[in-house]
């Protein structure tokens, strides 16, 4: 156990600063953020100097090793264009992002798994195909484009929810958190749906199939010929049973939703780290941009590891030792 | 504030919902119709209570509220209410007095400038010549800010009180546009300022002006608030509390406009113009901006990188270098069918690199006429009977519709011959070529006040010593325009420096430096009730938009 953490710490460490130079090299080969954030009426020298202020004058070996010396003393750099530490700044959006991941987490667990256990129960009828036709569209139908619709319905013909933006904000612990209010939770409403459709739409399918499966199983024959209630077999023999699946790639999913609510954020103008990613990486302010994909590279190396760990205590079966 | 009208339907179904549910019939009435009733109810409660409350959705956020930090339009657009300059810019963009006064010049190197006086800052501090002088050199002091606005300060070698009401600034040589400049120095209170970082500004602890508008909060990415400053010397706004909210994308923000989550919205996406134009609910504002498109041409005599025979082969001598060509060119370009169709009329063709009504319009300059024989004709005389191949470069998430007006004139040009591709970048990527002359025909847009300050970087031979050409990426070069645009920069006498700028305009687009395309339309869409005068310099200012 012990040397499997140290051994997934280095690789962990490896793949930061692969991925950090993966960065350097890329917004390097883009352009130069100065040319896009000078003032219009700036003369050459100025330029220059400015050029030469933020070190982009220094050969790119340089700059990158400037860069590890100063991450190694936990500063990742100043924004270009907010003037401020990039870690702050994406911080600073952190808990907006996550407050919409878990919620669309939450909705994709508790509307994925009894429609999905339904439909797995039922596959015949025509209540499980309507559940499992609508998955597919869950799965295809593009979330920007849902994203407007939801907004057309719901706040601009029917005035039910606001269109976009962040309600009102409690602070817990210092921390901002808008489910705690009405006007934080409207405005969550369709952001969340919509960022947990395609998890809704594999929660279902996975639960179904799951079920399914289950189903033809010798213990829930054995059940059934015992006489137990259905209800019990069901919530408690298939439903244990089905769940060590589900757990696994929603954990997993959940790294991918707080990496990939920048679609959702930009379509409900959501002030998360999305958000400002992608501004960030308009004006290529490098550090933001750096130090977002070393956070969200953390974070999917923490999930990963959590789950490897959890997995091994629920299946004996899985020795940690074997994971390569 | 939600818009009335949605709530004047709503109010009718809410009574409606009402009227039964007192006589007992309707007890069991869909939660939906209860749901409606109570929002009617609380739309009331709103529009009484916050009546002159206005929110505005911005198209990009504002990235530091330091009014000097960085040089970009949504910083610029928020500083200006919480701040003002010695000189405003009013919607047409003629200056006018801001907290100088008057201005004049005492010599040909020495502009002196009359405070106005009894100004308050929002702590209920005075403003005196020491705020006007310490803003004027706080901007040389930030030397972490990759857009700084030292370009409106590097003029002045020497400035200084003469009493707290007059401020005396001195240049090394006579020079016109000053009053210019000094509409782009926000006046910060000294005492709030001098000890304040960044971060001090985005708290708003140093936030003190003299502007329209107190600062309240800042949820960076989301919105600003600010609330009415009651001692304003230019006239109370008619808003106690303004919210700007950043909504940087284009369906979205129209739809939080529909949906009534904002009163108003700036720069409304082309597809729904009809539309809105069309709703009785909503007024459109449209102004001419003065952001003028064109086409910086590569007038190099060496090869230029994407100029080719028809075979595709690189030409050994650029054929843009030759004014016949560049003419062609332009006589190519339909410009009214391309401002009718590719920007859905939210275009006027261009003449000059400046809006019409801005300081140095020459409009003795006439639109270019479409004229494809005339330019086969110049094709020939130049000794391309029968073209030659090139690649067009354009931006394609900067200006109104860019991607579609580089390929609109691929084809215009394609017609006489010129056989013509089309490569659109990410602003990214786009301008850090171009700077490096990586392109042979790129498309730029660009926005001043003054046109001898736009000739000058825009085709000014460019050379590091003089500061000049920074954004000539065509490499244009002409003595005689340098000499008439040194002239206009230099003369402080403003009727003298018109004349020069506009022959300097006349003489550059004759030999078509760049080819220009037109002048955009900025646009601002709002509840109806409401009105904006539309600025020529795109900026949304709240103490600009009056109720009806």
């Amino acid at each position: 156990m012990i040397t499997f953490l140290i051994r997934r710490l280095l690789q962990s460490i490896l793949v930061l600063l692969v991925m950090s130079l993966l960065v350097f090299l890329g917004v390097y080969a883009i352009g130069n953020p100065v040319d896009i954030l000078i003032s219009p009426d700036a003369n050459q020298a100025e330029r220059a100097r400015i050029i030469a202020a933020f070190g982009l004058d220094q050969p790119l070996w340089q700059q990158y090793l400037l860069f590890l010396r100063n991450a190694a003393a936990g500063n990742l750099g100043r924004s270009f264009a907010f003037a401020t530490p990039a870690l702050g700044l994406i911080l600073e959006r952190f808990p907006a992002t996550m407050e919409l991941a878990v919620s669309a987490m939450l909705l994709s667990v508790l509307l994925g798994i009894p429609l999905g256990l339904f439909a797995g129960l039922r596959p015949k009828g025509l209540a499980g195909k309507t559940i499992m036709t609508a998955s597919i569209l869950g799965f295809s139908l593009p979330t920007f484009w849902v994203g407007l619709m939801l907004i057309m319905v719901f706040a601009v013909k029917l005035g039910w929810l606001p269109s976009s933006g962040r309600g009102a904000t409690v602070n817990v612990l210092g921390v901002p958190l808008s489910f705690l209010t009405r006007d934080g939770l409207e405005h969550l409403l369709l952001p969340a749906f919509n960022l947990a459709l395609f998890n809704i739409a594999l929660v279902i399918r996975l639960t179904r199939a799951g079920t399914q499966e289950a189903l033809q199983q010798e213990y829930v024959r054995f059940a059934r010929a015992k006489g137990l209630r259905n209800g019990r077999i069901i919530g408690v023999h298939v439903l244990k049973n089905i769940l060590i699946p589900i757990v696994t790639v929603i954990a997993l999913q959940f790294g991918s939703l707080i990496a990939f609510a920048i679609v959702t954020e930009t379509v409900f103008a959501w002030p998360g780290m999305g958000k400002l990613i992608i501004d960030s990486i308009r004006v290529l302010d490098r550090p933001v941009i750096v130090a977002y994909l070393m956070l969200i590279v953390t974070l999917f190396i923490v999930i990963n590891l959590v789950v490897d760990v959890l997995y091994s205590l629920l299946d004996p079966r899985v020795r940690l030792a074997e994971a390569k | 504030m939600r818009k009335p009208e949605s709530g004047a339907t709503y109010i009718i179904t809410g009574f409606g919902a009402r009227a039964p549910h007192i006589s007992g019939n309707f007890m069991h009435k869909t939660a939906r119709n209860l749901r409606i009733a109570l929002f009617a109810a609380g739309l009331l409660a709103m529009s009484a209570a916050a009546a002159a409350d206005l929110k505005i959705g911005l198209s990009a956020d504002v990235s530091s509220l330091d009014p000097h930090y960085l040089n970009i339009a949504p910083n610029i657009n928020l500083s200006s209410h919480l701040f003002d300059t010695l000189v405003l810019v009013d919607p047409n963009g003629k200056l006018v007095p801001g907290l100088a006064t008057s201005w004049r010049t005492v010599d040909d190197t020495t502009w002196e400038f009359k405070l106005r006086r009894g100004v308050k800052f929002h702590d209920g501090s005075e403003l005196t010549a020491d705020d006007v002088l310490f803003s004027l050199e706080r901007p040389a002091t930030l030397t972490a800010s990759p857009g700084p606005f030292t370009s409106y300060t590097r003029q002045i070698v020497d400035k200084k009180a003469v009493d707290p009401y007059t401020v005396q600034l001195k240049t090394a040589t006579p020079y016109g546009p000053l009053p210019l400049d000094m509409s782009s120095i926000f006046i910060v209170s000294k005492k709030a300022a001098q000890n304040a970082a960044t971060e001090d500004f985005n708290s708003g602890r140093a936030l003190v002006g003299t502007g329209p508008f107190k600062f309240a909060s800042f949820a960076r990415g989301d919105r600003v608030v600010l609330t009415r400053n009651d001692q304003y010397w230019g006239g109370k706004s008619a808003w106690d509390k303004v919210t700007f909210r950043i909504i940087t994308a284009s369906a979205p923000r129209l739809a939080a406009l529909l949906a009534g989550d904002v009163d108003m919205i700036e720069t409304v996406p082309t597809a729904d113009l009809a539309k809105l134009k069309a709703d009785a609910k909503f007024t459109l504002e449209q102004k001419i901006s003065w952001r003028t498109i064109f086409w910086h041409v590569d007038q190099q005599a060496h090869r230029s990188p994407f100029v080719t025979d028809k075979a595709g082969k690189p030409l050994d001598k650029n054929p843009l270098a030759d004014v016949r060509v560049r003419q062609a060119m332009s006589k190519a370009i339909d410009r009214k069918a391309m401002a009718a169709r590719t920007m859905e009329g939210l275009a006027l063709p261009a003449s000059n690199i400046v809006s019409p009504g801005i300081f140095g319009y020459n409009d003795a300059l006439k639109v270019e006429a479409y004229d494809p024989d005339g330019a086969k004709k110049l094709l020939a005389e130049a000794g391309y009977p029968d073209g030659f191949g090139l690649t067009l470069h354009g931006p394609n998430n900067r200006y109104i519709n860019d991607e579609r007006i580089v390929q609109t004139v691929a084809q215009f040009f394609s017609r006489i011959g010129i056989q013509t591709k089309v490569q659109t970048l990410p602003l990214s990527v786009y301008f850090s070529k171009a700077r490096a002359g990586e392109f042979s025909v790129a498309l730029l847009g660009w926005g001043t006040l003054a046109g001898d300050f736009g000739l000058r970087t825009l085709v000014g031979t460019p050379n590091p010593d003089t500061g000049w050409g920074t954004w000539n990426w065509g490499r244009y070069s002409n003595p005689q325009v340098d000499a008439l645009v040194k002239s206009a920069l230099s003369s402080v006498d403003q009727v003298k420096r018109e004349g020069y700028a506009k022959q300097a305009a006349a003489l550059a687009l004759k030999e078509e430096a760049v080819i220009p395309l037109h002048h955009q339309y900025a646009s601002w869409a709002m509840r109806r009730g409401l009105s904006y005068p539309g600025r020529v310099d795109e900026f949304t200012f709240a103490h600009q938009v009056r109720p009806q």
